[in-house]
C-alpha cells in the first residue's frame, strides 16, 4: 500500500527536516539521479526539475499527519518547511520499503543552498549531453542565475562525490 | 517562396465545436497534420477511461493538439507589435502547440505507470527520429526540430515561447479544460478565453494577465479546480483506471511467468513487457490494438486475467469507499490478509488510489523559486503573483484537499462461502453500515 509515499516517509526519516519546497524537489531529483528509486515523475521548468507528483504527494503525507509543514515568512516570501511525525514513524514501521542507504547522500545535499541544488539537478538533467554541452545548456535555460565557472565546477565535483 | 513561409492557397478549416474553426495558412502546418504519426492522435482518447463515468467523453488527443495550436495562433495574433514579442517565432510557437502531445500512447498514463515510460521521452523521440513528422520539420530550416523538441521540453532558450506552451494558464490547459467539459456535458470548465486571450501580455520570459482581467483568470482558476474534482478524479473513472493497470500487470507477470503460455502471443505487448519499447513498436500501439487484446485475453487460461478485462470491457468495475491510510492501517493489513484466505489476490483485488496517482493538477502559487505561478500586471509596471490580489483564488490555493479510495470486486466478496471471513470483511469495509457508493 501506498509504496511511493513510503518511500518518501523513509526520506524524511533520513532527512529530519527540510527546509524549504524548491530544496525539497531538487533533493529528490538528485536522489533519483543517484539511482535511489523515488518514483516521482520530473519535468524542466522555470526553476529546473520540478515534479508535480512530488508536491501532491508531500500534500498528501501532510494532510494524513505523517510530516509537519510549518509556514515560515521570509522578507518576501513564505518557505515551508517538513519534517516526519510520530504518525509518520508508525506508517513507516508498517511499511518500510526495500531501499538503498542514502543517508550519506541527504547528508550533502543538506548542507548546500537551493541555488546550488538548482544547478546540480540542472546539469544532471542534461547528463546525456557531452559535458561541454551540458554547461552551455545550463547558461542557456539559465541566463539569470549567472551561474560562474567556479560553481558549475564545484557542482561537478559534488555530482561526482554524491555518485562515488 | 522558402517553405517556412509557404501559405496554402486557400485557408483550411476545421470545424471545431469548442472554437468554432481551427484555422490553417500555413504549409507546415498542414503538412505535419497529414503526416501518420498526427493521425494516429486520433485513435487515442483524450480522457483514457473517463468515458466509462461521462459516455460522451470519447475525444481524441487528435482534437485537442488541433485546439492548442488554435488558442496559439490566436495568442500570437493578439500579441502582433506587442514589446518583447518576436513574430519570427511564430511558426515555432504553432509547431511546438500541434505537437505538443504527439508522444502520448493508448490509456497513457496507466501504461507510463506499469511499464515506466515516459510519453514526453517518445514526444522527443518522434520529433527527432526518423519520423514523416522529423522530415517536414528539417525542410522548414536546419536544427527547426530540435528547437521544436525543446520548446516542449520545456528548455528553449525563450522562456516566452516555452510560456504559451506549458505555463500555469497555458494553451493546453485552456484547450483542455474547455473541451473536456463541452464531451463529458459537466457545466464546469467554462471560463470567458476571448477575455483572458485579450488580457494576456508578452513579457521578458512569460506570458502575464493585465491586472484589469483578473476576473476572467479567476473563472479559469475555478474551472480548473471543478473539473479537478468532478471530472478527472472522478471515482468511478479511477475505478476503471484502477482495472486497467492491473491488467497490464497481470499479463505482464504472465509473460515472465515460465510454464505460462498466451494462446496468442501478444506480439504488440512483447517490447513493453520487456521493457525496451523502440518508436516504431510505441507508435504501432493504439486503443483498438489494445482491446483487442483484452477481448482475447478473456479467454486466455487465468483466472485473473480473464476477470479483470471481462470487469474493463463490460464496466463491471471495483466499488470503493473513502480511506484514510493513517487511521485505517490496521484495517488494511488485515483486509489485506481476510483477501488472501478468502482466495482472493489482494494484489490485484484491493486497491489504495490516492489524488496524487493523477497526471492533472489545480493552482497553487507554492513557494518563491518552487515553480512561476500566474503573474498580474499592475498599472504601475510591477508584477504580482495572482493568489496575493485575488481573495477566491486565495481562498482555493489555500485548501488542503487530497484524497485516497480504497477499491475492491464487492461482487466477489458477495459470492465468499466462508461466511465468517465474508462477514469480518464487510465490517471492515462498510463499518457502521453499507455506503452509497459501495452498494
Amino acid at each position: 500500500m501506498l509504496s511511493n509515499h513510503a518511500k518518501l516517509m523513509q526520506f524524511f526519516s533520513v532527512a529530519k527536516e527540510v527546509t524549504g519546497r524548491k530544496k525539497l524537489q531538487k533533493m529528490i531529483y538528485i536522489l533519483q539521479k543517484c539511482e535511489v528509486p523515488f518514483e516521482e515523475k520530473y519535468q524542466f521548468h522555470f526553476y529546473g526539475p520540478y515534479s508535480e507528483e512530488l508536491t501532491l504527494r508531500v500534500e498528501e503525507l501532510c494532510n494524513l499527519g505523517f510530516i509537519e509543514e510549518v509556514k515560515e515568512e521570509k522578507s518576501n516570501y513564505y518557505q515551508y518547511n517538513y519534517a516526519i511525525t510520530d504518525d509518520g514513524k508508525g506508517f513507516l514501521n508498517q511499511f518500510r520499503m526495500d531501499m538503498p542507504d542514502f543517508s550519506e547522500q541527504v547528508g550533502l545535499l543538506q548542507g548546500r543552498s537551493s541555488r546550488f541544488l538548482e544547478l546540480v539537478s540542472t546539469m544532471l538533467y542534461f547528463d546525456y549531453l557531452p559535458a561541454e554541452q551540458v554547461v552551455d545548456k545550463v547558461h542557456t535555460v539559465k541566463p539569470k542565475q549567472k551561474y560562474s565557472e567556479q560553481e558549475i565546477q564545484e557542482a561537478n565535483e559534488f555530482i561526482h562525490k554524491l555518485k562515488h | 517562396m522558402c517553405y517556412k513561409e509557404e501559405q496554402l492557397i486557400e485557408e483550411k478549416v476545421f470545424k471545431d465545436p469548442v472554437h468554432r474553426y481551427v484555422h490553417v495558412k500555413d504549409r507546415v502546418i498542414w503538412d505535419l497534420i497529414a503526416t501518420p504519426e498526427f493521425q494516429r492522435l486520433r485513435r487515442i482518447k483524450q480522457l483514457g477511461t473517463s468515458n466509462y463515468t461521462f459516455h460522451g467523453a470519447e475525444h481524441s488527443r487528435f482534437n485537442h493538439s488541433l485546439g492548442v495550436y488554435e488558442i496559439v495562433r490566436r495568442i500570437i495574433y493578439n500579441f502582433q507589435e506587442r514589446p518583447y514579442w518576436n513574430n519570427e517565432k511564430r511558426l515555432l510557437c504553432l509547431c511546438a502547440a500541434l505537437l505538443h502531445d504527439l508522444g502520448h500512447g493508448p490509456f497513457s498514463h496507466s501504461f507510463e505507470k506499469v511499464f515506466k515510460l515516459d510519453h514526453e521521452q517518445y514526444t522527443q523521440a518522434i520529433i527527432l527520429g526518423d519520423t514523416h513528422v522529423n522530415r517536414i520539420l528539417k525542410s522548414v530550416e536546419p536544427g527547426f526540430d530540435q528547437a521544436v523538441a525543446d520548446v516542449i521540453a520545456k528548455t528553449y532558450e525563450d522562456k516566452l515561447v516555452v510560456s504559451l506552451i506549458s505555463s500555469q494558464i497555458d494553451a493546453d490547459r485552456m484547450d483542455y479544460l474547455q473541451r473536456d467539459a463541452y464531451f463529458t456535458g459537466v457545466s464546469y470548465g467554462h471560463f470567458d478565453m476571448e477575455r483572458i486571450l485579450r488580457v494576456m501580455r508578452p513579457m521578458e520570459d512569460q506570458v502575464v494577465i493585465k491586472s484589469t482581467g483578473m476576473h476572467a483568470v479567476e473563472d479559469y482558476i475555478m474551472s480548473r479546480y471543478q473539473m479537478y474534482w468532478q471530472v478527472y478524479f472522478h471515482p468511478v473513472t479511477r475505478s476503471a483506471e484502477v482495472i486497467l493497470s492491473k491488467i497490464l500487470h497481470r499479463a505482464k507477470f504472465l509473460f515472465e511467468t515460465e510454464d505460462f503460455t498466451f494462446k496468442l502471443e501478444p506480439t504488440h505487448f512483447i517490447s513493453f513487457f520487456k521493457g525496451k519499447v523502440d518508436l516504431q513498436e510505441y507508435l504501432r500501439l493504439d486503443e483498438g490494438i489494445v482491446s483487442y487484446y483484452f477481448q482475447l485475453w478473456q479467454e486466455e487460461d487465468d483466472e485473473i486475467l480473464q476477470d479483470l478485462c471481462e470487469r474493463f470491457l463490460n464496466r463491471r468495475l471495483f466499488k470503493y469507499i473513502e480511506f484514510n491510510p493513517n487511521l485505517q492501517m490496521n484495517d488494511w493489513m488485515e483486509l489485506y490478509r481476510l483477501f488472501q484466505k478468502a482466495g482472493i489476490d489482494p494484489e490485484y483485488y484491493l486497491v489504495v488510489d490516492s489524488s496524487s496517482d493523477l497526471p492533472y493538477d489545480f493552482y497553487r502559487p507554492g513557494e518563491e523559486e518552487e515553480r512561476l505561478p500566474i503573474h498580474l500586471l499592475m498599472p504601475d509596471g510591477s508584477l504580482k503573483e495572482l493568489s496575493r490580489h485575488s481573495d477566491i483564488v486565495e481562498a482555493i490555493s489555500g485548501k488542503k484537499r487530497t484524497d485516497h479510495k480504497l477499491y475492491f470486486p464487492k461482487d466477489m466478496l458477495e459470492k465468499l462461502k466462508d461466511e465468517h471471513i465474508k462477514t469480518r470483511i464487510k465490517d471492515i469495509l462498510y463499518g457502521q453500515g453499507e455506503v452509497e457508493n459501495a452498494k
